[in-house]
């Protein structure tokens, strides 16, 4: 989600966060911190976000989800780096809900669309510079001296006379002082910490011991565990349920129908699953027993051959005569999230108040969501954010939060409610699928001059429940990748049609809709140079004259890759670069396809122009893990219906990219001094592309319709 | 009741003997480092060692482990070849979400058990069956190589 989309929102979301005002402020402790607090003395508390215990140790606490993006870690620097921490003594606290942790983008306390670093980039380096202006002054007191002849090094307060005091000496008294009304940031060549390499993840040993707790990990006394029989078709009811059997499965305690279907409650996880796999249900299946994918692929492109309403119009592409003119219709397939850790909840419903733990993107929305599912206040729902085992997305949908909460009214215990492999698989909240019919020109000299594109999906906007599509008509998913196209084109058309085959809940996903534009563009394009007759690399690069930085991404990640010098035998380059969540990446994939068709991807060259950065070493990552989940999908991910039914529902059908498929990723940044972009999501949409113009090399061959395998 | 012997300690757990290891280690035994990620025996997260050797922990019955060596992640620790790819865990900040490192790092620890000088080929082998959503797999690579090297160098 950008930023701008977020600010629809958040009008909606304002009152459930001024309701969720005046929550506690420390919420759920990782294993780290635990350990922390009981052995540190008594803390003092220079903010929300910042505490300094008598023996040095300095917790930030971070309202923000940590789903191995590693903001745990970046949060952390921004407060360290101000503070002129020692970093060796930092340490993180997962924060509970409250608006002072609302994500400046959103309005709300949440974690996704790349913001964390965009949002939190000021606001977390002055609440270091803060508390570091106010142990400068507890120094100054104690001496009697002049703030201004005290500086700050590693955790310490350092007179000009060669007097010292530790943050954890002043922590104490300079909590009591009034925190200053403004403070003056560092210039970023004074940065220590912030675009340095080397700054370790601060979960790393947690999660390689298993200590690191999930929400599946959550055990509570009295717990009972539930897994649901969800109808087998969207938009299904329960008509009839036989539910003895499974009541006489040892271990199970009840059988609860609730809206979303038939709920089995059991001592442990597997007595539930018994228990469900013994219950007969009899399903009205609705209007969708026929729904197809075929049937939806129709519908989609009838709807792209129509045409909808316009996003953005330039030139006159009617009127456009080019010399040569190329037209195409692509398409991309339903996609689930398939987060490692199946999808789950924890929730505890008392009298008049809830309490859920869960791995959760969106903790303050849910404390409003809950609060009417429970019929509490919403300053009585207590959530824990525990970390998340992946995200991508998924997890800022509340189905299991609602789930669990729903279940542990009725039960009176705690519940942990969780999804089979099978169960989020069939989920829904899907990437939506789209179909999109492209036309493109090219003058004499080969210089791109039109460009349409007519995109018809379903709306994520209308299926989130907390935007509207806009008065144009436009969703801003349905076409962003493709509407913001940067190639300088003078006849340039984009129309969107709003098409829901199926009624389908769709969701956002990893990229959002750059995830199948940009493969709708960048492939596009490539067969416009190509059609051109020119370098499908010197073609976009002659149209990026306004775009210094798009084209600066492309040129460093075409060096790098060395770009039209030779290769190995059967082995081609595809180039794509895409802008999203403010930051700009282009990638060059080195593919060979084999006699039987199979593309193997061997090396991958990322160029990412994300402004300044906190954590090279995580941005590298990031990119790196936004590529082989685009690549992912971009070989094998495809959700598809038949009688209404899903067709895959676990690993084995749902494929995913493994250690013998993974390609070598080199990521380079480019050295920028502009305000940071995103970057969990940005490495994520070129690959698709880049991959299938490299097979397009190859083999001469154009995939016009995700996934590339089919 | 059955009998086992998790991570060195005995212990009786009330189970029926067809419920999957998994389950009785994080339900019963509330030993959570041991993850569920399919059920199937496709994505390696629930990955334990039985008297050594890995097994996926969420299609093998309890009652398959009777009277044999349970190791998960919480004990690996104990053993050369765990600390060792732990360790190179940590060094390498190979973990992004986390959540299928525990299986991870029981396959490579029993990689490296076997084999102290695993080639790109044996890695590959030995690691396909355990699945990262993260991408995590090139740290993954250079971690065992890590460890390797010091388990030589030991």
């Amino acid at each position: 989600m950008g930023a701008e989309q977020m600010n629809i929102s958040r009008r909606e979301f304002l009152k459930t966060s001024a309701m969720a005002g005046g929550g506690l402020v420390i919420g759920f402790t990782l294993p780290g911190a635990t350990r922390l607090a009981q052995g540190a003395g008594k803390e003092a508390r220079m903010s929300a976000y910042l505490r300094i215990a008598p023996n040095n140790e300095i917790t930030v606490v971070c309202g923000l989800s940590e789903m191995g993006q590693g903001v745990h870690t970046a949060i952390p620097m921004l407060v360290a780096e101000e503070l002129d921490a020692d970093w060796s003594r930092v340490r993180v606290e997962q924060a509970g809900v409250d608006q002072a942790f609302a994500n400046p983008i959103f309005g709300m306390q949440a974690t996704g669309g790349s913001t964390s670093v965009r949002g939190h980039w000021e606001p977390m380096r002055k609440a270091g510079a803060t508390a570091r202006a106010m142990l400068i002054a507890a120094a100054a007191q104690t001496w009697k001296a002049d703030a201004a002849d005290c500086r700050t090094e590693r955790g310490v307060v350092i007179h000009k006379s060669g007097r010292k005091l530790s943050y954890g000496q002043l922590a104490e008294k300079a909590a009591q002082l009034k925190p200053p009304a403004e403070v003056k940031l560092k210039d970023p060549s004074q940065f220590t910490l912030l675009g340095k390499s080397g700054t370790k993840r601060l979960d790393s040993a947690a999660k390689s011991t298993g200590r690191a707790k999930f929400g599946m990990d959550v055990y509570l006394p009295g717990m009972l565990t539930a897994v649901i029989a969800y109808p087998p078709v969207p938009g299904g009811k329960v008509a009839s349920v036989n539910d003895a059997k499974a009541k006489a499965v040892p271990g199970v305690r009840q059988v609860l129908q609730i809206p979303s279907g038939v709920a089995v409650l059991a001592d442990g996880y597997w007595a539930a699953k018994l228990g469900r796999d013994a219950l007969e249900i009899q399903w009205d299946h609705g209007a969708n027993a026929s729904l197809s994918s075929e049937g939806i692929s129709k519908t989609l492109s009838a709807g792209a051959a129509a045409g909808g309403a316009v996003g953005r119009n330039e030139g006159d592409a009617k009127a456009a005569t080019p010399a040569k003119k190329i037209e195409a219709e692509y398409e991309a397939p339903y996609l689930s999230h398939s987060c490692m850790e199946p999808l789950n909840c924890t929730a505890w419903v008392r009298e008049g108040e809830v309490e859920i733990w869960a791995g959760t993107q969106s903790q303050g929305p849910a404390q409003g969501i809950l609060a009417q599912v429970a019929g509490v206040v919403p300053g009585k729902v207590k959530v824990n954010t525990m970390y998340l085992g992946g995200g991508f997305g998924r997890r800022f949908a509340p189905d299991p939060i609602i789930g669990a909460t729903v279940l542990s009214k009725i039960a009176g215990k705690p519940v942990k409610l969780v999804y089979s492999r099978e169960d989020d698989t069939r989920g829904y909240f899907y990437r939506p699928a789209s179909v999109t019919r492209m036309t493109g020109g090219v003058d004499e000299s080969g210089r791109a001059t039109l460009f349409t594109a007519s995109v018809a999906s379903p709306s994520i906007m209308e299926g989130s429940h907390f935007m509207k599509l806009p008065p144009d008509g436009v969703d801003e998913f349905g076409v962003e990748g493709i509407r913001d196209c940067p190639y300088d084109i003078p006849n340039l058309h984009i129309e969107y049609s709003r098409q829901e085959p199926g009624g389908l809940q769709v969701w956002f996903w990893r990229s959002v809709g750059h995830s199948q534009n940009s493969f709708f563009l960048e492939s596009f394009i490539d067969e416009l140079a190509h059609a051109a007759g020119k370098d499908p690399y010197e073609f976009r690069r002659s149209l990026l004259g306004k775009q210094p930085r798009c084209r600066g991404a492309l040129e460093l990640a075409a060096e790098k890759a060395g770009w039209g010098k030779p290769l190995p035998a059967g082995v081609h380059r595809g180039i794509a670069v895409v802008f999203s969540f403010g930051s700009w990446c282009a990638q060059v994939a080195e593919v060979s396809v084999g006699p039987d068709g199979t593309p193997k991807v061997h090396r991958v060259v990322a160029a990412v122009d994300c402004g300044m950065t906190v954590n090279p070493d995580i941005v590298r990552r990031q990119i790196e893990s936004a590529v082989a989940y685009g690549l992912t999908a971009a070989l094998y991910g495809k959700i598809t219906f038949k009688d209404g039914r899903v067709e895959q529902s676990n690993f084995h059908d749902y494929r995913m990219l493994r250690m013998s498929e993974m390609p070598k990723v080199e990521v380079h940044i480019v050295p920028s001094k502009e305000a940071p972009g995103g970057i969990g999501e940005p490495g994520t949409p070129p690959i698709a592309p880049a991959v299938a113009n490299a097979i397009f090399a190859a083999t001469g061959k154009r995939i016009r319709k995700l996934p590339l395998l089919g | 009741m059955v009998s086992l012997v998790v991570n060195g300690k005995a212990r009786e757990v009330d189970a029926a003997p067809d419920t999957p290891l998994l389950w009785v280690l994080r339900d019963s035994l509330h030993l959570t480092g041991t993850k569920f990620g399919c059920g199937i025996a496709q994505c390696g997260a629930c990955t334990v060692h039985l008297d050594g050797q890995p097994v996926r922990s969420c299609s093998m019955p309890v009652s398959a482990a009777a009277g044999k060596k349970v190791t998960t992640i919480e004990g690996i620790g104990a053993t050369r070849a765990g600390k060792a790819v732990q360790a190179a865990w940590i060094m390498n900040d190979v973990p992004q979400c986390g959540y299928c490192q525990s299986g991870q790092i029981m396959s490579a620890s029993a990689l490296l058990a076997r084999n102290r000088a695993p080639t790109d080929a044996d890695i590959d082998e030995a690691m396909s069956g355990n699945v990262c959503r993260c991408g995590t797999y090139n740290q993954i690579r250079a971690a065992i190589k890590d460890a390797a090297a010091n388990v030589k160098g030991a």
